[in-house]
């Protein structure tokens, strides 16, 4: 598959910290289609990335490195093309949440891009209908869960059908109703719209979600991987930033006593059917 | 933290609630204009009957409106005693000094007492049948003329909007605050003046703090959504003028006729 992201020898510094560079070198690729989680530690520099990714940081004197979008190389003249192709949900629900009202909100972007407002009405209420929030369209966002308002942020990108969607820790606020809500919504726009999916995340099982992780640290990538080839280093993951989930720590466990468990990466059902089957002679 | 009534909008569906907000707008000013063309107790009770008969109209519960006059209370007391006690002419009831309590006195307190109930009323009406919204839309599509003088029109109109929807969060983060604080002691409540002063400041700091850190997220996830600007930019939501506020109008013209005649 044609990569629709490629990311060659990026740096970053943060106008302050001349002397911590946030992104190092970086190169990666993303494929058209694909679902890439990006993990990392608390300033590893995945937002850096992420919002690089967008053209929001105002850009570095020092970067040698270059970012294409969709075949576009990201320069000042570009920014608002690549803006178009990716759609950005962020970690807070609340500061992304321009519009006075769910409608409003997902007008916002087509506004911006000065879309006609008859075709405006429809594409809004399309991509309600997609997040399952139709119900809602003239709710103010005070009376919205954190999971519903991410998901009227996601139906704001889905209006103006870009080609990826950037996850930027956008379920770390949520319960786990709401988060399991979000990133059922976005594993649907991935299988059906084939949407790219970048999801900088700590939680395993957005991760596990992933064709491929890229592990950042120090802002340089130190792994890239499947889920089950990253989720093989069991403990290490702490240090990679992951909140490592029960069923792993239960193996990592188990494997001390000498039990031969599966090398790879078992939810917390899979878990438990490989034990209750692990003895059974039938 | 619900007591500020001025602004409060009463979900409804009467004639009122479903009148153009531009027209609300402007009649709601142009009837503090006319209210100036009253000098008699006829023109006043005319006005009265006006104003009860908007406020009937729009279904919203009278206890409204009157709560809407007690902040104001006090300022206008002081105004009509100020006239009453300054205002010569007719009977002389009673004076000491320059004061005084005659008869033209007394007329022209209870007038301005009118003139200010009136005028709270009608803008209490307004903000009670307009959702906060279709105001800042009203504004906007109102000053769009003075586009030609480079007056940022669209800007204003998504400040005022985006400060609207960021009250509830705003005061949902203050209680959160609160709490934290009162949880490590703080108390608001009792305590001399200075001492109630200085319990805000742990409030307000972190209140403050976040409100520039959520200005700065919001304004990254516009930028991530296309903003740059007025400029080129379509609206979803539009204001149509319909018979309806066409009626209004005219009764308001009516009135103003009547009152002319009054005189």
């Amino acid at each position: 598959m044609a990569n629709i992201i490629e990311v060659t020898d990026l740096s970053y510094h943060y106008p302050q910290m001349e002397q911590r560079p946030a992104l190092q070198h970086v190169n990666f690729t993303v494929q058209a289609g694909e679902w890439l989680a990006i993990i990392g530690h608390n300033g590893s520099g995945k937002s850096t990335l992420a919002k690089s990714l967008d053209g929001l940081l105002t850009p570095d004197p020092q970067n040698k490195g270059e970012i294409k979008v969709a075949g576009l190389t990201l320069t000042d003249e570009t920014v608002w093309q690549i803006r178009a192709k990716i759609g950005m949900v962020f970690q807070n629900p609340d500061n992304q949440f321009v519009g006075a009202t769910v409608e409003d909100d997902v007008a916002f972007g087509l506004e911006n891009r000065g879309v006609p407002r008859p075709e405006m009405q429809e594409r809004v209420h399309a991509a309600l209908k997609r997040v399952r929030m139709t119900e809602f369209a003239d709710r103010e966002p005070a009376r919205l869960s954190g999971g519903q308002k991410q998901r009227v942020a996601i139906a704001g990108i889905i209006a103006q059908r870009p080609d990826i969607i950037i996850l930027d820790e956008s379920t770390s606020m949520l319960d786990p109703k709401g988060r399991a809500e979000v990133l059922a919504t976005v594993r649907q726009l991935n299988q059906e719209d084939h949407l790219t999916v970048i999801s900088i995340t700590h939680d395993i099982d957005e991760a596990a979600q992933a064709n491929r992780i890229v592990v950042l640290d120090d802002g340089q990538v130190k792994e890239t991987g499947t889920p089950a080839e990253i989720f093989a280093y069991g403990e290490r993951l702490i240090e990679m930033g992951l909140d490592v989930p029960y069923a792993e720590r239960l193996k990592t466990a188990l494997r001390q006593v000498g039990a031969d468990v599966p090398k790879q990466y078992l939810t917390e059902e899979g878990m438990a059917d490989w034990l209750w089957t692990s003895h059974s002679k039938m | 933290m619900n007591k500020l009534i001025f602004g409060r909008y009463i979900p409804g569906d009467s004639f009122i609630h479903r009148l153009d907000p531009r027209g609300k707008l402007l009649l709601s000013f142009y009837f503090i204009g006319i209210i100036f063309l009253a000098h008699n107790w006829q023109s006043y009770l005319l006005l009265f009957l006006f104003t009860m008969f908007a406020v009937l109209m729009s279904r919203v519960n009278l206890g409204f409106f009157i709560r809407g006059v007690r902040p104001l209370i006090w300022l206008i007391l002081f105004t009509v005693i100020l006239q009453i006690f300054f205002t010569r002419g007719g009977h002389l009831y009673w004076h000491w000094g320059p004061l005084v309590v005659s008869q033209y006195g007394l007329v022209n307190g209870g007038y301005i007492f009118m003139r200010f109930v009136l005028i709270i009323f009608m803008s209490t009406l307004l903000t009670l049948t307009t959702p906060p919204l279709q105001l800042s839309d009203a504004i906007e599509s109102i000053l769009k003329p003075f586009k030609v003088f480079h007056l940022p029109v669209y800007e204003i109109a998504l400040m005022i909007s985006i400060a609207l929807r960021f009250v509830p969060t705003l005061m949902d983060e203050t209680e959160k605050i609160m709490n934290a604080q009162r949880a490590r002691g703080v108390d608001f409540g009792s305590g001399s003046l200075s001492q109630k002063m200085r319990a805000i400041i742990p409030l307000l700091i972190p209140l403050f703090v976040n409100s520039f850190n959520r200005a700065e997220d919001l304004a990254t996830a516009m930028e991530a959504r296309g903003y740059q600007g007025g400029e080129g930019r379509t609206k979803y939501r539009v204001l149509t003028w319909k018979g309806q506020d066409t009626l209004a109008v005219a009764a308001f013209a009516v009135i103003t006729g009547l009152l002319i005649w009054l005189r």
